[in-house]
């Protein structure tokens, strides 16, 4: 049966003030049941406070096809990371 | 203990009987269905249901563990929790009638748990303001339980209702066969009226309207009909029980009969 139900992405927010998190996958008719599945398949141990489901099929995800053209520009830009800066020993709080 | 709790000793015997029935019939009433949820672990339509009702199963043991506890404690004979679960036959128990009956197809078992969540919410949130303030305490924790199990029970019973012709035709057979077992749930007896009286327990007959409003609302959107009244009351609450408790118990209590005083 759960083959006909569509795919939900279960994204779990651990405690207030921190993110929601993607922690799995559950297989529901309707969106109510997506939450009530995800409540019942990743909150068994008191792991969050607040659930977000969404439709799998709704996510754009990057084609890893093109890996190498979206990520590998970045590789040599190590400037871009704050720990490439030396910073002077004057500067106390930075 | 708070001043508002009546101790035993506070009450006459015929009410201490009273109360040890009235919070026995609770424990019982939630051991049983949790056992019935229990064997659809592995055999529910997809995993996700599995460890749903699994979930709801838990809960409601969870709540017969304190009740049968505090129970054991009220009779005052030294019987704790798993001497009154596992060493009681059938005509002990105090469960509701309902909840006995087989889980049947998933409709069915959906709509058991769906008159039974429904009344639950009423029983516990009444409990809430008892003058035995540890029952009130139990109510209290399994108040939040039983608002989840509604919102789980009343969904699906929506869903299959305003599903298929299929699923609409199998969810209202299962409601107008298991119907005849809610005359039951607000019968009061001498127990409850003792217990009324005692200001321990909500009084049967104002609940009634409230779960027949929630019942009714829940079907509507769940376009399904109410079943005529079928006013016979059955008595699992007096230990008169249907076939189907004693099979039940059998396999539940099999290895504490057979292996007396085991644990693991």
């Amino acid at each position: 049966m759960s083959e006909d139900w569509p795919l939900y992405e279960v994204f779990i927010r651990s405690r207030s003030g921190l993110e929601h998190k993607h922690v799995g996958s559950v297989h529901a008719a309707d969106a109510r049941m997506a939450i009530e599945h995800a409540r019942d398949v990743y909150t068994r141990r008191q792991e969050g406070v607040s659930i977000w489901a969404v439709r799998s099929a709704d996510i754009i995800a990057s084609d890893p096809e093109e890996a190498d053209s979206l990520f590998e520009p970045a590789r040599d830009k190590v400037y871009r990371h704050p720990t490439f800066y030396a910073i002077p020993e004057e500067v106390k709080n930075l | 203990m708070s001043a508002r709790t009546h101790a035993p000793s506070e009450l006459d015997p015929a009410q201490q009987e009273a109360h040890f029935r009235y919070v026995l019939r609770l424990g019982d009433t939630s051991l049983v269905l949790g056992q019935r949820l229990g064997e659809w672990v592995g055999h529910a339509p997809a995993l996700e249901e599995d460890l749903g009702l699994a979930n709801l199963a838990l809960d409601l043991i969870g709540q017969a563990r304190l009740l049968l506890t505090y129970a054991g404690e009220l009779e005052g004979r030294g019987r704790d929790e798993d001497a009154l679960a596992f060493l009681r036959d059938a005509p002990e128990f105090a469960n509701l009638t309902l909840v006995e009956q087989p889980n049947g197809d998933f409709g069915q078992t959906i709509v058991r748990q769906w008159l039974l969540d429904a009344w639950q919410l009423e029983i516990y949130e009444g409990l809430l303001v008892s003058a035995d303030t540890r029952l009130g305490a139990i109510a209290a924790k399994a108040l939040k339980e039983t608002r989840y199990h509604h919102r789980f029970s009343s969904g699906w019973l929506m869903r299959l209702g305003d599903g298929t012709q299929e699923s609409h035709d199998r969810v209202q057979g299962a409601l107008d066969s298991l119907w005849r077992f809610t005359a039951e749930l607000f019968a009061a007896d001498d127990v409850d009226e003792r217990m009324e009286a005692a200001a321990i327990a909500p009084a049967l007959m104002e609940l009634a309207p409230r779960w027949s409003a929630r019942i009714d609302e829940d079907l509507r959107a769940a376009t399904l009909k109410r079943p005529a009244a079928q006013p016979y009351p059955w008595h699992g609450r007096r230990g008169v029980h249907t076939e189907h408790l004693g099979h039940m118990l059998t396999e539940m209590q099999h290895l504490q009969r057979t292996y007396p005083g085991v644990r693991w």
